[in-house]
C-alpha cells in the first residue's frame, strides 16, 4: 500500500476548497444578520415578535441540517418552489447557522450589564439606539469565542452540500475519488484541506478577538 | 409666580405585594439642591426612577417645566434628555472612552456635531478635574474617576436637572471626597439636584432640603439645620444620628 495521490488533482480540489469558503462565508453572513436579528427579537420583542423567533430556532436548532437541506432541495419542488442547488445549500446552511448565532447573540446580548441599558434610556437615547450604540458593541465583543465554534462547525458542516451536487471540497474529492478508486488517499487530503482552513479560521479570530479587546477589560474577564 | 421646575405628585409604585412608594409628592425650584434620605428599601431610588420614568410609576404625576413628563403621550426620549441621572454603579459604557461615554449623548441624542460635542466632552472632563483621562477606557478608572465621568456624561446634555442615586455608595471610602467636591461644585454653581445620599457633609453644606423618607412615603422635609437640631418626628431624629454617626459628618 503505497500513497496514490497524483498532483494533478490538486487544483481540482483547490476549486472544491474555494466552493466551501464561498458557500461558508455566505452562510455564515446570512447567519450574523438573521441571528443578530433573531436574537434581538427574542431578547426585546413583544411576545407576537419573540415566539415566531423562538419557534424558528427552535425547528432549526432541533431538527438534522441534511433533513433541512433535503426539504429545500427534493421537497420544495413537490410545492412548486425550485430551488437551484447552490441557493438551496446555502439557505439550509443559512438559516441552520442563524439559529445556532442567535442563540450565541443572545446569551452575549443578555450579558451585558443592566446598568448598560438604564444608561442609554437615561440619556434620552431611544430602544433602538441603545441597542445599536450600546448594547451591540458589546455583545458582540463578547460572543466572539463562542461564535468561533459556531463559525468552525458550519466550515466543516458545509461538506453536507456534496450530497445535491455541490463541487466543494467533498463534492470534488467524492468524484475523484470514485473515478481512480483511490478513497483513503484522496479523503485524506480533503481532511487535510478543511482542516488548514479551521487553522486558518481560528487564527483569524483570534486576532480580531484581540483586535476588539477592550483596554483594561479582557474579553473573557468577569462582569460585575 | 415662578413655576416649579419639577413637580411631582402623589407617586405610587407598586413590586408584586409590596408597595414601594405610597403617595410621594415634592416640588424643586430651579437651582435648588435637595437630599433624600431614609433606610433602604423605602423607596428613595425608585422615587429618583420614577421621575425620568426609567421606572415608570403606577400613579401619580411628574412634571418637568409644566410638561408632563409621566404623560403616555410624552416625548420620553427629549425629556429624559434634559434630566442628567447619576448611576450608584456609574454605568459608563464598556466600550467607550471617557470622552466618547461624554460625547455620545451630544451626538446621538442631540445631533450635535462630532467635533463640536467632542470639545464640549472635554470641557466637562476638565470640570470633573479629568481632562487627562478623555481617553481612558472606564476598567482602567477609579470608581471614583468613574463616577466623575458619569458626572460630565450627565453635564454634557445640559439638564435642566441632575438625578443623583447614592453616587457614592459603591466607592471606597478613600475615593467618595473627589466624586463630593465636584456635586458640590455643581451645587454652588446653581445646578438643580435632587441626591439620594447619606453623605451628611454634603447635605448639610450645600443642601436647600433634606427629605427623610420611610416606608414608601415623606415622613418630614425641611432646611438641614432645622432637620439636624430640631427634627419634628422624633423618627427623623433617630436616623439622622444614626447615619451621622455611621457616615461621619466632616464639613467639606
Amino acid at each position: 500500500m503505497s500513497f496514490l495521490f497524483k498532483w494533478e488533482w490538486l487544483p481540482k480540489m483547490a476549486s472544491g476548497l474555494v466552493v466551501t469558503v464561498e458557500v461558508t462565508a455566505t452562510c455564515i453572513a446570512i447567519g450574523i444578520v438573521l441571528g443578530v436579528l433573531l436574537a434581538l427579537g427574542r431578547v426585546y420583542g413583544r411576545r407576537p415578535i419573540s415566539l415566531p423567533c423562538s419557534l424558528f430556532i427552535q425547528f432549526f436548532r432541533g431538527t438534522p441540517l441534511l433533513v433541512q437541506l433535503f426539504i429545500i432541495y427534493y421537497g420544495l419542488p413537490n410545492w412548486g418552489i425550485r430551488l437551484p442547488a447552490f441557493v438551496s445549500g446555502i439557505l439550509a446552511l443559512g438559516l441552520n447557522t442563524a439559529a445556532y448565532q442567535a442563540e450565541y447573540f443572545r446569551g452575549a446580548i443578555q450579558s451585558v450589564k443592566k446598568g448598560q441599558m438604564l444608561a442609554a434610556r437615561s440619556l434620552g437615547m431611544s430602544l433602538t439606539q441603545s441597542i445599536r450604540f450600546v448594547i451591540l458593541p458589546q455583545a458582540l465583543r463578547l460572543v466572539i469565542p463562542a461564535w468561533s465554534n459556531e463559525l468552525i462547525l458550519m466550515l466543516k458542516s458545509s461538506s453536507i452540500i456534496y450530497l445535491v451536487t455541490i463541487y466543494d471540497i467533498m463534492g470534488v474529492s467524492q468524484k475523484i475519488a470514485a473515478r481512480h478508486f483511490n478513497y483513503f488517499d484522496v479523503y485524506v487530503v480533503a481532511a487535510l484541506f478543511y482542516l488548514a482552513l479551521v487553522l486558518i479560521v481560528s487564527l483569524l479570530l483570534r486576532l480580531l478577538e484581540h483586535r476588539v479587546q477592550i483596554p483594561g477589560l479582557g474579553v473573557h474577564a468577569d462582569r460585575r | 409666580m415662578n413655576m416649579p421646575l419639577l413637580k411631582v405628585e402623589d407617586i405610587h409604585k407598586r413590586y408584586g405585594n409590596e408597595e414601594v412608594l405610597r403617595g410621594v409628592s415634592f416640588e424643586v425650584n430651579r437651582g435648588e439642591t435637595k437630599v433624600f434620605i431614609g433606610p433602604s428599601g423605602t423607596g428613595k431610588s425608585t422615587l429618583l426612577r420614577c421621575v425620568n420614568q426609567l421606572t415608570p410609576p403606577d400613579k401619580g404625576q411628574v412634571f418637568l417645566e409644566g410638561t408632563e413628563v409621566t404623560h403616555h403621550k410624552s416625548d420620553i426620549n427629549r425629556l429624559r434628555a434634559s434630566i442628567g441621572f447619576v448611576f450608584q454603579d456609574f454605568n459608563l459604557f464598556a466600550h467607550l472612552t471617557a470622552m466618547q461615554n461624554v460625547s455620545i449623548g451630544p451626538t446621538k441624542v442631540t445631533r450635535m456635531h462630532k467635533e463640536q460635542a467632542q470639545a464640549r466632552a472635554l470641557a466637562e472632563l476638565e470640570r470633573v478635574g479629568l481632562g487627562d483621562k478623555a481617553n481612558a477606557y472606564p476598567a482602567q478608572l477609579s470608581g471614583g474617576q468613574q463616577q466623575r465621568v458619569s458626572i460630565a456624561r450627565a453635564l454634557a446634555m445640559d439638564p435642566k436637572l441632575i438625578l443623583f442615586d447614592e453616587p457614592t455608595s459603591a466607592l471606597d471610602p478613600e475615593l467618595i471626597g473627589e466624586v463630593l467636591e465636584v456635586m458640590i461644585e455643581l451645587a454652588r454653581e446653581g445646578m438643580t439636584m435632587l441626591c439620594v445620599t447619606h453623605e451628611m457633609g454634603f447635605a448639610r453644606s450645600v443642601a436647600n432640603e433634606i427629605i427623610f423618607m420611610e416606608h414608601g412615603v415623606i415622613v418630614e422635609q425641611g432646611p438641614p439645620q432645622q432637620m439636624f437640631t430640631n427634627p419634628k418626628h422624633q423618627r427623623t431624629g433617630e436616623f439622622l444620628r444614626k447615619i451621622s454617626e455611621l457616615y461621619g459628618e466632616t464639613e467639606r
